[in-house]
């Protein structure tokens, strides 16, 4: 079992399209959407979904009025300023429990939060895990870690050959949860100022965590100058470039239907990923290439 | 001494389970008699910092050692603290792991053999 | 008056739109222009501002006095994040999972506990003709992005115009970002990926009280979909921006609307005056 997780740093460079062409590329695989935050995935693969279940986020304080003697003690010491006229804010509460130890009344509760849900869904791709995180929830995190457990366990039990992950924009929560222990991280970029900023801090981040990244430049010929300026930083990096996708109308009609692009048309692009996901195979194979030499934290 | 094992199922024939902060559960055992006792783990589902909550909570058993599949840095850090070997890249049948344990198969580690959040999404088969 | 710019999806033209809107105005009126965006900053790539001063953003973390300690536990305890552990007579403090909440040195009978400032990113200030500029960026490997962007957000003006951009997404850090904005321009594209996460991000907004607005970018024959949704939603469309190859090859190199194909400064200069109309509109017995 491989873990492939799909990441960019920015958004809207094309993960999720590359990812549904992999559903329907890759033979023996689990899908798994980390972007909890803004899950599209489901949006190209239809899902039907056969188990559904809550997520359970951290606590939040609850401040019971009829017991509340109005001292103010935890409006004082909250952190977070998320007591306001002795009514907790459940967006600012971080839940981290110290006013309801401090009130002298006990009349602060912590209770769980249902933060989200989560699903397990049947596609004619083959099986997915992807989350919903209700709006302005906290832990997304560990949300991520939740749908990506139950994608290992689907893999294990099933002896399939491949995870395949559809990361979250960023560097922080969510993309360390979606990254961290994955075999092989894709970075997908586009030749702008913004994709290649944003590339040079998610390789960092990959390597911070010893995971080993490769690259794939998509609508590689928009800006020809940014692309090589993405190869050279790449290549001083020792960041392997694995694809380079053609612009190419085709995927964004492919979009509107809502199909992965290769199901879609046989394109430029879409000849592209072909090739792209048999490099990515080839090296998840390689065993001694997906190892971590030279690289930070790189024990595993 | 006893010994802690994170284990995939309640029993003996169970498998290690590599993970050792989300472990679901421990197996707490004396390696002279194979006395054991099951022991959830209250640990796994912390939002951040599983790793050090079940070390916390497994050292309370008085535990000389711990066998696990993967250790990452925080549990490394508290179980040494707390004086409690850790040998970790064990894996299969836990009643021969125990047997390998007792002949004085593995030695423990100095460090933490992964990175952070490594066991955040590690299944139970790998 | 405080506009922040936010998308639900990522890669919508948040950043262009917030860039063209301070390029735009600051002929006009005093500009100030927040990267809230702390994960990946790129405001700076497109204004290319003159960095005046640079500052650590911390969180508190405890610091354990040894001589007072009697490793009663307390603190261990009290932590809802598991930022610290007693052992025996050894403490461990993880600082990386520290919330800064307070609780254990609040807590410590002794006073053992004392709080010390933990770096998680930087906060750069600057300005580039009549905009001031205030950038946060978490620090790689770090995952808490939301005290970098409230540390951004004190920087915010009472006078004038304050623009605020956002990361992607509806969680924490965006909300952090939006609250408290007079108001909030959705940044969208006319495909099933850009109306899901819109609809994700106007959900955000409703509950959070902050009037919105749509701005489609990359507008072309498909943008009905996303227009039957804002008619239904009652959200105004108020510019759209088309799908252009100059203006993708702009935005490619780093350059504003407003600089690039200066004809849209005056698009831009009318999206802000439909916007403070709409303020107007629905809360007239404001300070304004």
């Amino acid at each position: 079992m491989k873990e492939i997780v799909i990441l960019s740093g920015k958004g809207g460079t094309g993960k999720t399209s590359i990812a549904g062409s992999f559903a329907a590329l890759a033979s023996s695989k689990v899908l798994c959407d980390c972007d909890v935050d803004a899950a599209d995935l489901n949006l190209l693969l239809e899902p039907s979904v056969e188990e559904e279940y809550d997520f359970t986020g951290g606590l939040l304080a609850f401040i019971n009025a009829d017991i509340c003697c109005q001292c103010n003690l935890c409006t004082q010491l909250c952190r977070f300023s998320a007591i306001k006229d002795f009514k907790v804010d459940d967006i600012a509460c971080e839940g981290c429990g110290l006013c309801a130890r401090i009130c002298p009344v006990k009349a602060i509760d912590m209770k769980s939060n249902v933060a989200g849900r989560w699903f397990v869904s049947k596609t004619k791709y083959g099986p997915l895990v992807h989350a919903r995180l209700g709006i302005a929830q906290d832990n997304s995190g560990k949300l991520v870690a939740q749908v990506r457990q139950r994608a290992k366990q689907i893999a294990a039990e099933g002896d399939l050959d491949y995870i395949i992950s559809d990361g979250p924009p960023g560097t922080g929560c969510p993309v360390i949860s979606s990254l961290t222990g994955a075999d092989l991280a894709l970075l997908v970029t586009e030749p702008t100022l913004s994709g290649a900023h944003d590339l040079e801090r998610i390789i960092q981040v990959c390597r911070h965590f010893g995971v080993k990244a490769v690259v794939c430049i998509n609508k590689f010929d928009i800006n020809e100058l940014n692309t090589r300026k993405i190869e050279q930083f790449c290549n001083e990096s020792e960041t392997r470039i694995v694809s380079r996708i053609p612009y190419d109308a085709a995927v964004t009609e492919a979009l509107m239907q809502a199909v992965p692009v290769v199901e879609y048309t046989e394109c430029n692009a879409s000849e592209e990923i072909i090739n792209l996901w048999q490099n990515i195979a080839f090296l998840l194979k390689d065993k001694n290439d997906v190892g971590n030499a030279g690289l930070k934290n790189g024990s595993f | 001494m006893n010994i802690a094992i994170s284990a995939s199922g309640p029993s003996l024939d169970a498998q290690v389970n590599p993970r050792f902060g989300r472990c679901e559960q421990f197996i707490i055992l004396d390696p002279e008699t194979m006395q054991f006792k099951v022991l959830a783990n209250t640990g796994q589902s912390a939002g951040g910092g599983a790793g050090i909550a079940t070390a916390q909570y497994i050292v309370k058993e008085g535990i000389g050692a711990v066998l696990t599949g993967n250790c990452g840095p925080n549990a490394h850090q508290v179980l040494s603290a707390a004086g409690v070997k850790v040998i970790t890249g064990v894996s299969g049948n836990i009643r021969e792991a125990v047997e390998l344990y007792k002949s004085g198969n593995y030695s423990s580690s100095d460090q933490a053999n992964v990175g952070d959040h490594f066991g955040m999404s590690k299944g139970s088969n790998r | 008056m405080i506009i922040s710019i936010a998308s639900g999806k990522g890669g919508t033209g948040k950043t262009l739109v917030a860039t063209s809107l301070a390029r735009s105005l600051m002929d006009t009126y005093s500009v100030t222009l927040l990267d809230c965006d702390v994960e990946e900053p790129n405001v700076h790539l497109f204004i290319n501002p003159e960095i005046t001063s640079t500052e650590e953003v911390t969180i508190k973390v405890p610091q354990v006095r040894q001589d007072r300690c009697n490793h009663c536990g307390k603190c261990s305890e009290a932590c809802a994040f598991n930022a610290i552990a007693v052992l025996g007579d050894t403490v461990l403090t993880f600082p990386e999972l520290c919330h800064g909440c307070g609780a254990c040195s609040y807590l410590c009978p002794r006073q053992a506990i004392s709080e010390t400032p933990y770096r998680i990113g930087t906060l750069e200030k600057g300005s580039v003709a009549g905009i001031d500029f205030v950038k946060g960026q978490l620090d790689i490997g770090r995952a808490m992005a939301t005290p970098v962007v409230r540390r951004v957000k004190q920087c915010r003006s009472d006078e004038g115009i304050t623009l605020i951009d956002a990361s992607p997404g509806t969680s924490c850090p965006v909300i952090e970002a939006v609250n408290g904005s007079d108001f909030c321009l959705l940044v969208t594209e006319p495909t099933p990926f850009g109306l899901n996460d819109l609809s994700l991000a106007v959900e955000a907004v409703k509950q959070l009280g902050i009037p919105c607005g749509v701005v489609i970018n990359r507008a072309g024959r498909f943008n009905e979909a996303v227009e039957q949704y804002c008619r239904k939603e009652n959200i105004p469309v108020l510019l759209k921006i088309p799908l252009d190859l100059k203006i993708a090859c702009l935005y490619s190199e780093g350059i504003t609307l407003a600089d690039g194909l200066p004809e849209w400064k005056m698009e831009f200069k009318q999206l802000a005056e439909r916007i403070m109309e709409l303020i107007g509109e629905r809360n007239c017995n404001t300070q304004r």
